[in-house]
């Protein structure tokens, strides 16, 4: 491997590392506040590609992809209200059934509505537009999804750290009943994370699929579980964690496809999984899990 | 008319019946207190008063409103607050955070302001320690935390869950000595206790209550000298 290359894959891999960022957040925030794994999210990241594919169809790209988010914002909160919210008091596990459930669901609503066969991506032209550096390419949305992840982090941490929501989302993560007492509405907190996870799929879901050219009812299982065990290697709950996890996996996906083993490639994921959840549960940055009480 | 009334309040955790019918009241300006045994049903009554338990029977009247079947947010909103038992600050926000957040539905940022500085006159500790993670701070200083928050609502009445659990005694004296002054600044309190020595001797009037009813009602003094709440909640036995 030559050192061009090398930088070719470097690039590429912080690229599809920063949309699996993306999604690993909405993962790590609903598991923070609902103690759940919304197995829905990969799907609500699924059906924003097809709501680009019909946006783009009628719009130009920069009123589409708002649209999109809307969108998907609006799927987000659906599954909640419909999935989540009538099962607030009801033990965890039939929660991560009914997600498990909700899953499928939207899985089989996009192959009766699209069928199963791959639809073509829109090309968003200036996202296509590509560079040369010394001998290295890049297009534009190589470089732009990292700084954008970047970007979207700080905004979103800033949120968390800094502003009255954010602080009763951490309270919230912590205490249902002392958060009532306060004043603050918990169910409103539940949705705003949805809000916001939903958003990040969306953009997420712009970024991965520009550089994939198809989308599939099924094209989210795959990408949605590596940004599980992305936010399961940061430590769920964590925010940072889960960036950090979503580089990590998506680096190492992109050089074990280089070197050659790209059979072993979605291998590697769940590997990583088994070794994390044996040797550290908690994650990188993940606390100790407790019981919520 | 009390500004809190209790008419018949019952409550039932499945088939358990933790609540069977429970009457009193608080007037302004008063330190009432609830003792009783551990699971006497101290706690259920402020859980269900605050909102966060739903009565299966009997009313809650709050200035001459009826309160019970509210939100818990409704609750506070009118002025009722609830420090809760085992203090539950927020171990991830900070000392500042955890008094903004007791102030999460006033909107006025000057008014929240004078709040915090009230609650920084009460405990000035908590001021020394704005910046701590409310995690990391020692039983008495989680307590004060969770009174100042309690505080900040600007409630009527502040109603606590046995604040002085688990805390040295030299620290139990000066919480309740708190108490009284936040009832003089003109604060109801309705205070539950498992120290109920303390708790009658700064109280106005008392309640005793035993599996989920109440058996027995007099002023702080009364109750301290009654024989049977000597023996059963004071550890002292008396002669004849
Ligand atoms: N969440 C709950 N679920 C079931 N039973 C409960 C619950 N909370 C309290 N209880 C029961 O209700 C009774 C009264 O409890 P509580 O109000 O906490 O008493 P106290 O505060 O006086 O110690 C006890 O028998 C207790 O076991
Ligand atoms: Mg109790």
């Amino acid at each position: 491997m030559t050192f061009t290359t090398f930088i070719q894959h470097v690039l590429t891999g912080i690229s599809l590392g920063g949309a699996y960022a993306l999604i690993a957040i909405g993962y790590t925030m609903v598991y923070g506040i609902l103690l759940l794994i919304n197995f829905a999210h990969a799907d609500i990241f699924m059906m924003a590609g097809y709501f680009m594919i019909f946006a783009m169809s009628s719009m130009p790209w920069f009123i589409a992809i708002p649209v999109v988010i809307v969108v998907t914002v609006a799927l987000g909160l659906a599954v909640e209200s419909v999935a989540y919210k009538p099962l607030r008091m009801s033990p965890r596990m039939s929660i991560m059934i009914s997600a498990i459930g909700m899953s499928y669901l939207l899985q089989n609503l996009a192959i009766y509505l699209f069928s199963a066969l791959p639809r073509a991506y829109p090309v968003i032209t200036p996202l296509k537009q590509s560079f040369q550096i010394g001998g290295v390419s890049a297009s534009l949305v190589t470089i732009l999804t990292p700084v954008l992840t970047i970007v979207l982090v700080l905004l979103l941490m800033f949120l968390i750290n800094n502003t009255k929501i954010g602080m009763a989302m951490r309270a919230v993560s912590k205490d249902y009943d002392t958060s009532k007492l306060m004043g603050i509405k918990i169910n409103r907190v539940i949705s705003f994370t949805f809000i916001i996870g939903s958003a990040l799929a969306a953009i997420g879901s712009i970024l991965y699929f520009t550089d994939r050219m198809s989308v599939t009812p099924f094209s989210g299982i795959l990408p949605g579980l590596k940004c599980f065990v992305a936010a399961v290697l940061g430590g769920i709950g964590s925010i940072p964690g889960a960036v950090i996890g979503g580089f990590f996996i998506g680096i190492s996906e992109t050089f074990l496809v280089a070197l050659g083993y790209s059979t072993f490639s979605d291998a590697f994921t769940f590997l990583l999984l088994i070794v994390i959840l044996i040797f550290r549960p908690t994650g990188l940055l993940g606390e100790a899990i407790t019981e919520k009480v | 008319m009390s500004l809190l009334e209790i008419n018949g309040l019952k409550v039932n955790y499945g088939g358990i019946e933790a609540l069977k019918g429970i009457d009193f009241h608080v007037d302004e300006g008063e330190i009432v207190t609830l003792i009783g045994a551990n699971g006497a049903g101290k706690s259920t009554t402020l859980k269900s008063i605050s909102g966060l338990v739903r009565a299966s029977g009997g009313e809650i009247r709050y200035d001459g409103e009826k309160i019970s079947g509210l939100d818990p947010q409704k609750i506070v909103a009118r002025g009722i607050s609830l420090v809760p038992e085992g203090r539950r600050v927020f171990p991830n926000l900070t000392v500042l955070e955890n008094l903004r957040i007791g102030a999460y539905l006033n909107k006025d940022a000057d008014a929240v302001e004078q709040e915090i500085e009230r609650v920084y006159k009460l405990f000035p500790r908590l001021e020394e320690r704005h910046w701590q993670q409310a995690g990391t701070l020692s039983g008495g200083e989680q307590q004060m935390l969770a009174v100042g928050r309690g505080l900040m609502a600007h409630p009527k009445i502040l109603m606590m869950d046995e604040p002085s659990l688990g805390l040295a005694p030299l620290i139990v004296k000066d919480i309740f000595k708190k108490i009284l002054e936040i009832n003089q600044s003109g604060v109801t309190v309705l205070l539950i206790e498992q120290n109920a020595n303390a708790a009658l001797k700064i109280a106005h009037r008392g309640y005793v209550m035993v599996t989920g009813n109440i058996t027995l009602t007099g002023s702080g003094t009364d109750l301290l000298n009654d024989a049977s709440v000597r023996e059963a909640y004071l550890g002292t036995k008396t002669n004849g």
